[in-house]
């Protein structure tokens, strides 16, 4: 529980910090959340760590242009209690809510955790529902790329060294649309067993939009497609959950842990998924 | 002068805050890694990372090259260095010699193999890594039932059949009981291994003074007395050159009920560099390589007649002791044992215990030690008794709980239960949950298809350990109470609390007795240099036997005080009361702070009576205390997912007198949690090899507040008759109580499906697999 030895740099401006990183020996450190505990565990040994959590233009939460830009270094307790994120995106104020503990919810970040990418963190479900886009800054400027993309494997993104995410965008949800973050919650470590994510649009009594995001379940988070497609047009009621839940697990290669074999998280995600499904219909209007 | 005023508001009984609770929850408290030494050195340890390895060279040059690093030990250096002591002993128990560093050969992972010794903590956790250890692989058991198949590996090469020792404990005719029996259940049952888990890990600083040949270490411990004689012993210090000191402890649980490897060797590190020296656990070294608790696989045999009476029961008892006997380890199982009847009547045992080695850390005291793991089983199998029987399982304990006039009553298993109304704490839990109303939902929920359970346990507790014959250490308590010249008052405690409240507790007693207020008397323990030889916290032991030890040394201070009183009123007929001596005859007194001081001045003297305020006892108690309650878990489990929820939690226990129901209740909760997650959640995880991988928090799951059911607790009091407070102890009753009571609740819920017993921990997978095979069955 001791680490290397290590350098701390706490930049003021983001240019700063994209300049301190552009020797590649460098981490960036926002909330410390993941990190910190991988370096006491000597599972991670940055030479120096960047400490963005000073830099002020990164924490924000505002809308612009019929979206909501999320700041990397917005807190967990940020998000699950914006009165903007709880009226114009809900399933993120939801999701943020079910993270951790109230001591992770108040120092973890939201770039932190997307950018640490781990398979059980509960995001992911909801970024890929909401079809989020990441904003990255980088010596040569921004790019975006969608959640989606953004996510490439277990612990793995397409952060380039000495890349920073700057900002996560999620769409203004219509105050008519259903929405649910359903999470099994691991007793020892409190992530996601399953983490299912739920936005769903009714129009006269069928469903003309479903999505759905699934985390913990395999190596990397993903859109439950057929289960998707399943509620796609068909009516509003709990035969269609039941159906459309049992189709969320489909084809998946599950995790396994002390807690869950892959056959009983498929399971989990399969009846959490139909119970996801009719708490968000109950929600739409 | 003392501001002392007299007191008349009696406080034994009152729900007073804890004293100590300031200094806690302001983190001003001083914990082991909170004492600074100038010039202090850091220790971290090199641990195998087999579970068993032959050692063929250790290569410490890279380590000593880093700046900063002092000094590295291995097994060679420290061999003269006494053995870890175990302070049981049983006919033929065999005893590994246990090295505090491995000399050629590791037998579990963690297993200490190096010492290095640096200027900070983080050069020292650096240079760790340099240590180059070449292992030679060898085939490790880490499953006690494995370990018993022939052809397992030997965990100690001398001793191939694993087997430490067998025990057998026999009392009455169980062959008859047997030949008698109507009906005979049997069961294998286990209780898991679990990691105790103290918030604060273990933690040692160690400080040579060469000038004067004296060592103190300061050491995170249930027991600095007993840690002294045995370290003085290891290390060759002469015990009055070495001084122990428990700071604050953050919480034992057993765990600190013992005397580590790494408390001498950081003696030995002192005196070696003749400089201080600090070593901190990690959680993952606590996790590894402080003691589990647990361990059994048990065998049942309960025999009984079609009207419910029972006969006599049968046990088995595996016990998983790890590679080494730690402080208690063997003594563990046999307080199993000597808890098999229970709260019952019947007079017929068999046990038999096989301790087995395995190439696993040590198991030895853990909450309840050996008592949880014999109520698990025994209520255990009286449910089994009563499905099978087809009767109410409240109306079968009732059938055979010990009657009340038995008592003194004496089981099979050689104990006297001091007092007891063994039915009344049931019927009271029963009529908070209105039974026969809670069975009549049951009725209807069953119908609807949910899967609704109703479970009990009555419990008893072998508590106040001990008469001194019956425990391997002595088992009686020492006080000593001074009042001051100025009339404040000094306790010092041989019980070493760390988190149970004595401070409190203690005060409360002291401020009755003398009718002074509790702010004017302080409780110290804990240091070896302040306090009088004590025995320390556990086995639910600290109020009835230091309490007790206590309350006679505040006796011989209230004659010594009326005979100053007698004294100074220059009266034969006067009385001690509420802080205040008065002649019974004139009506003038004389306060406690006047008495004191006229003590210490000493211009004149009762006859035969020393100068001074001070009292000491060594109080040895006549028998144990045998506390007793019964819990009971209402419960719903999801047959989808299989989740268990608990609806309701009830605890009735019987403690004897209660000093501070405050701390009775969080004493009660706090148990109560730990059971809980035993029933849950709990276990280390050995794999095959050996390795733990239950390593972390990550993977090893302890309740945390958000978990847990709101817990109603009520009490009966019946006061014990073995010590003059009527107190018999309520440390371990929550965790004692809570595994079957929880397990019985979640069995019934499933039992329309056919289940009838279901081992710890019942994850929910656990659960769905059962409610899946019940509904194909």
């Amino acid at each position: 529980m001791i680490t290397h030895n290590f350098d701390y740099k706490r930049p003021a401006t983001l240019q700063e910090a994209l300049g301190l990183l552009s020797d590649g020996s460098s981490k960036v450190l926002a909330g410390g959340m993941s990190l910190i505990p991988l370096m006491k565990l000597r599972l991670a040994a940055p030479e120096c760590l960047v400490d963005i959590g000073r830099i002020a233009d990164l924490n924000y939460i505002r809308e612009e242009n019929g979206a909501i830009h999320l700041g990397a270094t917005v807190t967990h307790y940020q998000l699950e209690n914006s009165p903007l994120l709880r009226s114009k995106c809900p399933l993120l104020s939801e999701t943020a809510a079910h993270i951790g503990d109230p001591m992770v919810r108040n120092r973890g970040t939201l770039g932190g955790s997307v950018a640490h990418a781990d398979p059980a963190s509960d995001y992911p479900a909801s970024l890929l529902a909401l079809e989020a886009d990441v904003v990255i800054a980088g010596a040569s400027g921004d790019r975006t790329v969608t959640f989606a993309d953004f996510i490439v494997e277990t612990f793995t993104t397409v952060l380039e060294p000495g890349e920073i995410v700057r900002e996560i965008v999620v769409p203004v949800e219509h105050s008519s649309a259903g929405y649910c973050y359903e999470k099994v919650v691991q007793p020892a470590s409190g992530f996601a067993i399953v983490g299912i994510a739920l936005r769903i649009r009714k129009e006269a009594g069928r469903i003309a939009e479903a999505h759905i995001g699934v985390t913990g379940l395999a190596s990397k988070a993903f859109r439950a497609v057929a289960a998707e497609q399943a509620l796609m047009n068909g009516s509003a009621d709990p035969a269609a959950a039941k159906n459309a839940g049992a189709l969320i697990a489909d084809g998946v290669d599950a995790n396994s842990d002390l807690y869950a074999s892959p056959e009983y998280r498929n399971h989990l995600a399969r009846i959490h998924g139909a119970r996801a499904i009719a708490i968000a219909l109950s929600r739409a209007q | 002068m003392a501001t002392t005023t007299t007191k008349t508001e009696t406080l034994v009984g009152k729900r007073i805050r804890r004293r100590e609770d300031p200094r806690l929850i302001t983190g001003t408290a001083t914990y082991v890694d909170d004492i600074q030494l100038p010039g202090m050195n850091h220790a971290c340890i090199v641990r195998s990372p087999h579970a068993a390895a032959r050692i063929k060279g250790i290569d410490a040059k890279a380590a000593l090259e880093l700046p900063g690093v002092v000094a590295v030990f291995t097994g060679a250096d420290t061999k003269d260095v006494g053995p870890v002591p175990c302070g049981a002993s049983l006919p033929g128990l065999r005893v590994p010699h246990h090295y505090i560093l491995a000399i050629d050969r590791v037998y579990f992972v963690g297993h200490p193999v190096a010492v290095v010794v640096a200027s900070d903590r983080y050069i020292a956790r650096d240079a760790a890594d340099l240590i180059e250890v070449d292992y030679e692989p060898l085939p490790a058991v880490a499953d006690p039932e494995k370990a018993l198949a022939p052809g397992a590996p030997a965990v100690h090469p001398e001793w191939p059949d694993n087997i430490a020792f067998t025990y057998q404990q026999k009392g009455g005719d169980t062959d008859e009981a047997f030949k008698n029996a109507e009906v005979i259940v049997k069961e294998r049952i286990v209780s898991q291994r679990l990691i105790p888990a103290a918030m604060e890990g273990r933690g040692v600083v160690a400080d040579w003074k060469s000038g004067d040949k004296a060592l103190t270490i300061w050491t995170s411990t249930q027991i600095p007395h007993l840690v002294r004689t045995l370290v003085a012993l290891m290390l060759g210090v002469p015990e009055h050159h070495l001084r122990i000191i428990a700071p604050e402890v953050g919480g034992g649980f057993g765990s600190k009920l013992n005397v580590y490897a790494e408390e001498a060797l950081m003696g030995f590190i002192a005196m070696r560099l003749a400089k201080p020296v600090k070593w901190i656990e990690s959680r993952r070294e606590n996790f590894t390589c402080t003691i589990h608790g647990r361990g059994h696989v048990d065998y049942l045999e309960l025999a009984a007649k079609r009207d419910g009476t029972i006969l006599g029961m049968k046990m088995k008892l595996i016990q998983d002791l790890g590679s080494y006997h730690q402080l208690l380890t063997p003594a563990i199982p046999t307080l199993s044992v000597l808890m098999m009847p229970g709260l019952y009547k019947f007079q017929n045992i068999h046990a038999e215990i096989v301790g087995v080695f395995t190439n696993c850390v040590p198991t030895d005291a853990y909450r309840g030690a050996g008592r949880p793991e014999a109520t698990h089983v025994i209520e255990r199998m009286v449910d089994i008794l009563a499905a099978e029987l087809k009767m109410d399982p409240a109306e079968l304990r009732l059938l055979n709980f010990v009657d009340n006039e038995s008592f003194p009553f004496a089981t099979a298993t050689g104990l006297t239960y001091d007092s007891g109304d063994y039915a009344a704490p049931l019927k009271k839990a029963l009529d908070i949950v209105e039974y026969h109303h809670l069975r009549e939902q049951q009725k209807e929920a069953r119908a609807a298809g949910r899967l609704f359970g109703i479970g009990m346990s009555t419990y008893g507790e072998i508590c106040a350990m001990g008469p001194s014959p019956a425990t391997p250490a002595g088992g009686w308590e020492s006080a000593t109470v001074k009042i001051e010249p100025t009339g404040t008052v000094t306790v010092m405690t041989g019980v070493s609390p760390h988190g149970q409240g004595e401070e409190t507790t203690f005060a409360q007693i002291a401020a009755d007795e003398l009718g002074v207020p509790i702010d004017d008397i302080v409780v110290q323990h804990g240091d070896t240099a302040i306090v009088q030889y004590g025995i320390g916290t556990f086995g639910s032991r600290a109020t009835a036997v230091g309490g007790t030890a206590l309350y006679f040394a505040l006796q011989d201070l209230k004659k010594k005080i009326k005979l100053f009183g007698a004294m100074l009123l220059q009266s034969e007929d006067v009385t001690f009361a509420d802080g205040v001596c008065t002649c019974n005859k004139s009506g003038k007194t004389v306060t406690l702070q006047q008495i004191a001081g006229a003590s210490y001045r000493a211009m004149t003297l009762p006859t035969n009576t020393e100068p001074g305020m001070v009292a000491t006892r060594f109080w040895e108690p006549p028998n144990f205390t045998f506390p007793f309650g019964a819990h009971i878990a209402v419960t719903e489990v999801d047959r989808e997912t299989g989740d268990i929820e608990i609806k309701r939690y009830v605890a009735v226990d019987d403690c004897g007198n209660i000093i501070n129901p405050l701390i009775v209740a969080g004493q009660i909760h706090g148990g109560v949690a730990q059971g809980l997650g035993q029933a849950l959640f709990e276990r280390a995880v050995y794999d095959d090899d050996g390795q733990l991988v239950s390593g972390e928090f990550m993977d090893y799951a302890v309740p945390r507040a958000h978990m847990m059911p709101w817990i109603e607790t009520e009490h009966t009091i019946t006061p014990s008759p073995v010590n003059p407070l009527g107190v018999k102890g309520v440390g371990e009753a929550g965790t004692i109580g809570a595994s079957p009571a929880i397990v019985n609740s979640v069995v019934d819920a499933l039992s329309p499906l056919g289940v009838r017993h279901i081992d710890m921990p019942m994850i929910p997978e656990t659960i769905w697999n059962l409610i899946r095979k019940g509904a194909h069955a």
